[in-house]
């Protein structure tokens, strides 16, 4: 039996890009473009599985090892440290990682900060690094609402073009964390199934030059 | 005698495998109680895999704590002239944070220790040992190597401040060849630096293939002979039939403040962490005021029940019986144990038992 490599993409935009460089890297699977919803895809003759699964579970499936590489964010790597290889920075789905807050904020350094986000731990560091004391109020999505509301005072949260923050009368205070997508490896799995991956992501370097 | 092959779980067969093994090549079994002082950890919390540690108060008042770790307590009660050599290993339970439910949990070890004055063949001897454990828990395995003299002499040779030492060896851990490139931008490194720098970052493979790169290094004399012992090592493996499954990988990077010399981790197929580490630890011996040098490594077990599956019977034969004939359902029991098999004799099967057969005396089977 052939081995199959096992790839896990993000669901969306970002993941239907990302394989379409899988399929230049040669390792196509017609059936994944078919409109329905099914999550898993194979294409024995190259010997590749590809699944779709939520942005920020694809470091768990490479770090437990179902999936042998995938790609995730530089945000979530960052926020769940997971063991894994992050073997090429894929330059795409940039974007950056900011503290906002309404714009006649004024911050008061003699008091605690409040700061909301989805984003616990890199928040923490941030403000850990300045020496600053914070509260964190861990929301899951909406977060530009909280400062509007009064929830928080400012919000550390992932900026693309800074509309949605614009619409919601927020500014940014400082982008302290460019992010982008980077394809991940088991550790494990990238001994056995060195050859192909390491395939793949010669091929992947070379396309993100070429871009 | 017995044969207790049929008795014996995956990993239980593996630990007596191991055992006989280290044993074999004169290890002895070191056995410790599962409690150590506290203190000790607090000195030394950066050699151990997490900080938690579950403690206790002893009925004399001192803080004591499950083990969380062996090593550090084999090295502190080491006791002997230092320089004799000392070869011992052990299968210990620790008590560490999972990761995964991030609350404590058991795990077992196997794992041993080699400490005194060793030199090049002990070191080879505790990676031919940590290479044939991994032979024994499956035959798809790879024995990752590196050496920690020969990444610290690059560094070095590189002037990287040690901020910036702190994140290559990040970095390297992660193969971020991208990383590594920024930490050089922001350092002014010269070219060459920058090259052999991405050749450790991204190198990985067999000895004839990376050996003759490092060869190329040429910078300084640290590293010339922190090659050469690589070399030595690997070509005792060669000699032994051993170095099929070897790869050289700068990505093991154990902790500097502990270890130094020759690291290694090893992998095997279906299992997706590693499952044995070690290494040479000079440093925590010199930390712990002993004069001598040291070696060893833990296969960590638990991880290893993946590997082979939950065994899909729970009995060979279920008998069932009718009220009254203890005799009859005796010689059907005895029967059955007679030709090998496992049974169980109950009025009533339950629906959730696996049995391979049914033997059903009530219904007139024999």
């Amino acid at each position: 039996m052939k081995t199959m490599l096992n790839v896990a993409l993000p669901k969306g935009r970002l993941g239907e890009k990302v394989y379409a460089m899988f399929e230049k890297a040669g390792f196509p699977c017609p059936s994944i473009k078919e409109n329905n919803r099914k999550l898993i895809f194979e294409n024995e003759q190259v010997g590749v599985r590809y699944f779709w699964v939520k942005p920020s579970d694809v470091a768990i499936y490479v770090e437990r090892g179902s999936a042998d590489i995938g790609v995730a964010g530089k945000d979530i790597l960052l926020e769940y440290r997971p063991d894994v290889y992050e073997l090429t920075d894929l330059k795409m789905g940039k974007c950056s990682m900011a503290v906002a807050s309404k714009a006649d904020f004024n911050d008061d350094r003699s008091k605690t900060l409040v700061v909301a986000t989805k984003f616990t731990n890199i928040a923490k560091a941030y403000y850990a690094s300045q020496g600053r004391d914070i509260d964190i109020i861990h929301l899951n999505g909406s977060i530009e609402i909280a400062p509007i509301l009064g929830l928080s005072d400012v919000i550390v949260d992932i900026v693309e073009t800074g509309t949605t923050l614009k619409e919601n009368n927020l500014v940014v205070v400082d982008k302290f964390l460019p992010i982008s997508a980077r394809l991940i490896a088991n550790k494990a799995n990238f001994k056995f199934k060195n050859e192909l991956i390491e395939k793949i992501m010669r091929s992947l370097e070379k396309q993100t030059e070429e871009v | 005698m017995q044969d207790f092959e049929r008795v014996f779980s995956g990993i239980e067969r593996t630990v007596y495998a191991l055992r006989a093994l280290y044993g074999n090549y004169g290890f002895k079994k070191y056995r410790m109680s599962k409690f150590e002082e506290y203190d000790l950890y607090v000195r030394n919390k950066d050699f151990l895999v997490s900080d938690n540690v579950i403690t206790f108060t002893d009925t004399d008042g001192k803080l004591l704590a499950l083990k969380p770790d062996v090593t550090l307590s084999i090295i502190k009660n080491s006791d002997g002239a230092d320089g004799d050599v000392q070869k011992v290993y052990y299968n210990e339970n620790v008590y560490r944070v999972s990761k995964g439910t991030n609350s404590f949990k058991e795990f077992m070890q196997v794992g041993l220790e080699c400490f005194g004055d060793i030199d090049d063949f002990e070191i080879a001897e505790v990676v031919m040992l940590a290479n044939k454990s991994l032979a024994t828990i499956s035959s798809d395995y790879v024995l990752d190597i590196s050496h920690l003299g020969l990444v610290k002499g690059v560094l070095d040779a590189c002037g990287l401040s040690d901020q910036a030492k702190k994140k290559v060896l990040a970095f390297l851990g992660e193969k971020n060849a991208q990383g590594i490139l920024s930490v050089c931008a922001s350092e002014n490194l010269s070219q060459n630096f920058i090259d052999i720098l991405k050749s450790l970052v991204n190198v990985y493979g067999s000895p004839e293939k990376v050996l003759p790169l490092l060869k190329t290094f040429n910078l300084t004399a640290q590293t010339d002979q922190a090659i050469k012992q690589l070399e030595k090592i690997i070509n005792s493996l060669k000699t032994l039939n051993l170095a099929n499954n070897v790869r050289i990988d700068f990505s093991v990077v154990n902790d500097m403040n502990y270890y130094n010399g020759i690291v290694f981790k090893g992998f095997v197929s279906g299992i997706p962490v590693g499952v044995l580490s070690g290494g040479q630890y000079d440093n925590l011996m010199e930390k712990m005021g002993k004069k001598s040098r040291a070696i060893g490594f833990a296969v960590y077990l638990d991880e290893l029940e993946r590997l082979y599956g939950a065994n899909g019977f729970d009995v060979d034969v279920a008998i069932c019986y009718a009220d009254n004939d203890v005799d009859q359902v005796n010689l059907a029991v005895e029967t059955c144990i007679a030709q090998g098999k496992s049974v169980i004799a109950l009025k009533k099967i339950p629906q959730t038992l696996k049995f391979k057969e049914m033997i059903d005396l009530t219904k007139g089977d024999k």
